[in-house]
């Protein structure tokens, strides 16, 4: 079982990050179960939703409360006392952002991980330049899939494509891509940078 | 076909291969992604001759219901919460009349204070008013339960709820088989009604009863419901047969025939408390559940060879019969009764409060010790309470109750999480 929070605001697509992870996992013949942290939706409010990845019938209906990776769509949250609570020692962590660990005062996290499991992505930016509008969820798909392992890149773009139809769905496809390499692009980083 | 979908979208299009004529529904959280998925077909004239009727309150929803019904049409709509008590004098007036209505309940708890979450409060609030109510475990089941529940009223003459849990059912994406057309016609006929307003051959319904036949009247409606009791688990068995999987029956037994401690509840709970059970089973605790898929015609006899060999049994249920106590918890009392079983109730899950793997599993283990008392509510914030009794004492002047208690917790309105 692999279980992820996604926090956010009302109008991020927080809701629709988790639903398109779990059509994703669907993709791959995996079971899979996405739910809301149910409330009154209202644009800005934070929001959060689950999805809980498996090889097998997923029964339990609590809300994740021990995520393998943590999904911040909004970095205005990470004053929250609760937004890392139960996050696994082998967790992921994947903030929008275009700023570094150390910069959002998360270098304790940074350390406490494993390495190459934290990233931020500038994810609004990417959106902002595909689709028009700083919607970060698709292009943190991307980031998650690489990130993780735990979806193909392939399976994450067909579950965009099938919420978003047309030039938005292909947009959006094109985010998670950029975001998928920029992922790539961060593990090579920190190779070489190891390696010197 | 298999697909990941949300489940309010896999009962509307489970409802739509129903075949339905008449739709009339007004929307309340958490049924509305139901009534909207099902409007949409209809627009784009997915449903065939179905009309979608509009209506301005819950009570007129019902109300056209009734009176679409009675007209001969297959007729379908759904509520939650404020809505269903909205419609309480047609529900009653439905059952009463004998009309196989199907009414999806998307579970939510009752105001005052005004809480839009999930729990059992609306149903269980017009549990005895004639209506069969049958409870989903899961969405695929939800969905199933729709197709059988058609079949169920039409037999009988006689309307059924589908209740499933409000978001933690109707907001979640699962994988459900949504039935092909074909698969849901092959297991349920066209409506052949037992009576039908009819120009050509007028009748009247709704006849006033005075005492020299109320009684028998309302006896020949607790029988129909009895009868349920019979055809609810043929159903099934012909439904396993045509879609080759397990949804409906009376209950749903799970690791509990040799079980001491057997935890009883309704919906989506069961799920969690399996979780729960299948963790204790392995350190070597003799614990088992039992989900009531019916609960209204309540399985008496079902239950009773069910839980015979339960030293006791756990009521997990999420509502309040304000005071007395538990519901789910009463009706097992009598079903048990002379058994010589210890019934403990556990109110759980009121307004959307989360029920955890960790607090059931403490509860299960005090109930394994005898350390159980009768009567427990779920993760009681103990001191909040205190407080607010003490200022009550204190002070004439104490203020309304729900704010105060926000005040003490920091927040100024009901908290998402």
């Amino acid at each position: 079982m692999f279980q992820i929070r996604v926090h956010g605001r009302g109008g991020q697509g927080v809701v629709t990050a988790a639903e398109m992870l779990s059509v994703a996992a669907f993709g791959e013949g995996k079971y899979a179960l996405a739910f809301p942290s149910f409330g009154s939706e209202r644009m800005g409010a934070p929001v959060m939703a689950f999805c809980r990845i498996s090889g097998q019938p997923i029964r339990s209906r609590e809300p994740v409360v021990t995520p393998d990776a943590l999904i911040i769509q909004d970095p205005t949250l990470l004053h929250q006392a609760d937004l890392f609570r139960g996050l696994a020692p082998h967790g992921f962590v994947l903030i929008n952002s275009t700023r570094e660990f150390v910069d959002l005062g998360l270098q304790d996290l940074l350390d406490k991980l494993p390495a190459e499991h934290a990233f931020t992505v500038p994810a609004a930016e990417i959106a902002r330049k595909h689709v028009g509008k700083p919607l970060p969820n698709a292009a943190l798909l991307g980031a998650f899939a690489a990130a993780t392992q735990q979806l193909r890149l392939e399976s994450v773009l067909d579950a965009i494509r099938g919420r978003f139809s047309g030039r938005v769905g292909e947009a959006n496809v094109e985010a998670a891509k950029e975001a998928y390499a920029h992922i790539l692009l961060c593990q090579r980083e920190a190779v070489h940078a190891e390696a010197n | 076909m298999l697909r990941q979908i949300e489940g309010s979208r896999a009962v509307a299009e489970t409802v739509a291969k129903c075949r339905p004529g008449v739709i009339c529904a007004y929307p309340i959280t958490p049924q509305t992604h139901i009534v909207e998925g099902l409007s949409e077909m209809q627009r784009r004239g997915e449903l065939g001759q179905c009309e979608f009727i509009n209506v301005e309150s819950e009570f007129a929803a019902l109300s056209v219901a009734i009176g679409s019904s009675a007209a001969g049409a297959r007729t379908y709509t759904a509520t939650s919460s404020q809505g269903l008590l909205f419609m309480a004098e047609a529900v009653y007036n439905a059952a009463g009349l004998g009309l196989p209505i199907v009414m999806t309940i998307g579970n939510r708890a009752i105001g005052a204070p005004i809480n839009i979450w999930n729990d059992h409060s609306d149903s269980m609030a017009l549990r005895d008013a004639g209506w069969i109510q049958l409870f989903a475990a899961d969405n695929q089941e939800a969905a199933d339960l729709h197709i059988q529940a058609y079949r169920l009223a039409e037999e009988l003459s006689c309307p059924v709820m589908v209740c499933m849990d409000g978001f933690i059912l109707t907001h979640a994406v699962e994988r459900v088989d949504v039935p092909t057309q074909q698969q849901v016609d092959a297991y349920l006929p066209p409506y052949e009604p037992r009576q039908i307003l009819d120009p050509a051959e007028p009748v009247s319904m709704g006849a006033m009863v005075g005492p020299e036949a109320f009684t028998e009247v309302k006896y020949l409606q607790h029988d129909k419901m009895l009868r349920a009791l019979e055809l609810i688990p043929q159903l099934a068995v012909e439904f396993f047969q045509r879609f080759g999987r397990d949804s409906g029956g009376l209950l749903r037994p799970y690791r509990s025939q040799d079980a001491a401690t057997v935890v009883v509840a309704l919906g989506s709970v069961n799920g969690t408390i399996q979780e729960v059970v299948d963790e204790m089973r392995e350190q070597g605790h003799s614990i088992g559940a039992l989900g009531i898929c019916s609960y209204r015609p309540l399985p008496a006899d079902a239950l009773r060879r069910a839980l015979k060999n339960a030293q006791r049994v756990v009521v997990v249920e999420k509502d309040l019969a304000l005071g007395a106590g538990g519901i789910v918890g009463a009706d097992m009392q009598s079903v048990l009764y002379g058994l010589g079983t210890r019934v403990h109730t556990v109110i759980a899950g009121l307004g959307g409060r989360t029920i955890t793997r960790k607090s059931l599993r403490s509860l299960f283990e005090k109930a394994q010790q005898g350390d159980l008392p009768d009567l427990t509510f779920l993760d009681l914030a103990r001191d909040l309470v205190d407080r607010q009794i003490e200022r009550e004492l204190q002070c004439r002047r104490s203020g309304p109750t729900a704010e105060n208690i926000l005040k003490d917790l920091g927040v100024t309105t009901g908290r998402i999480h």
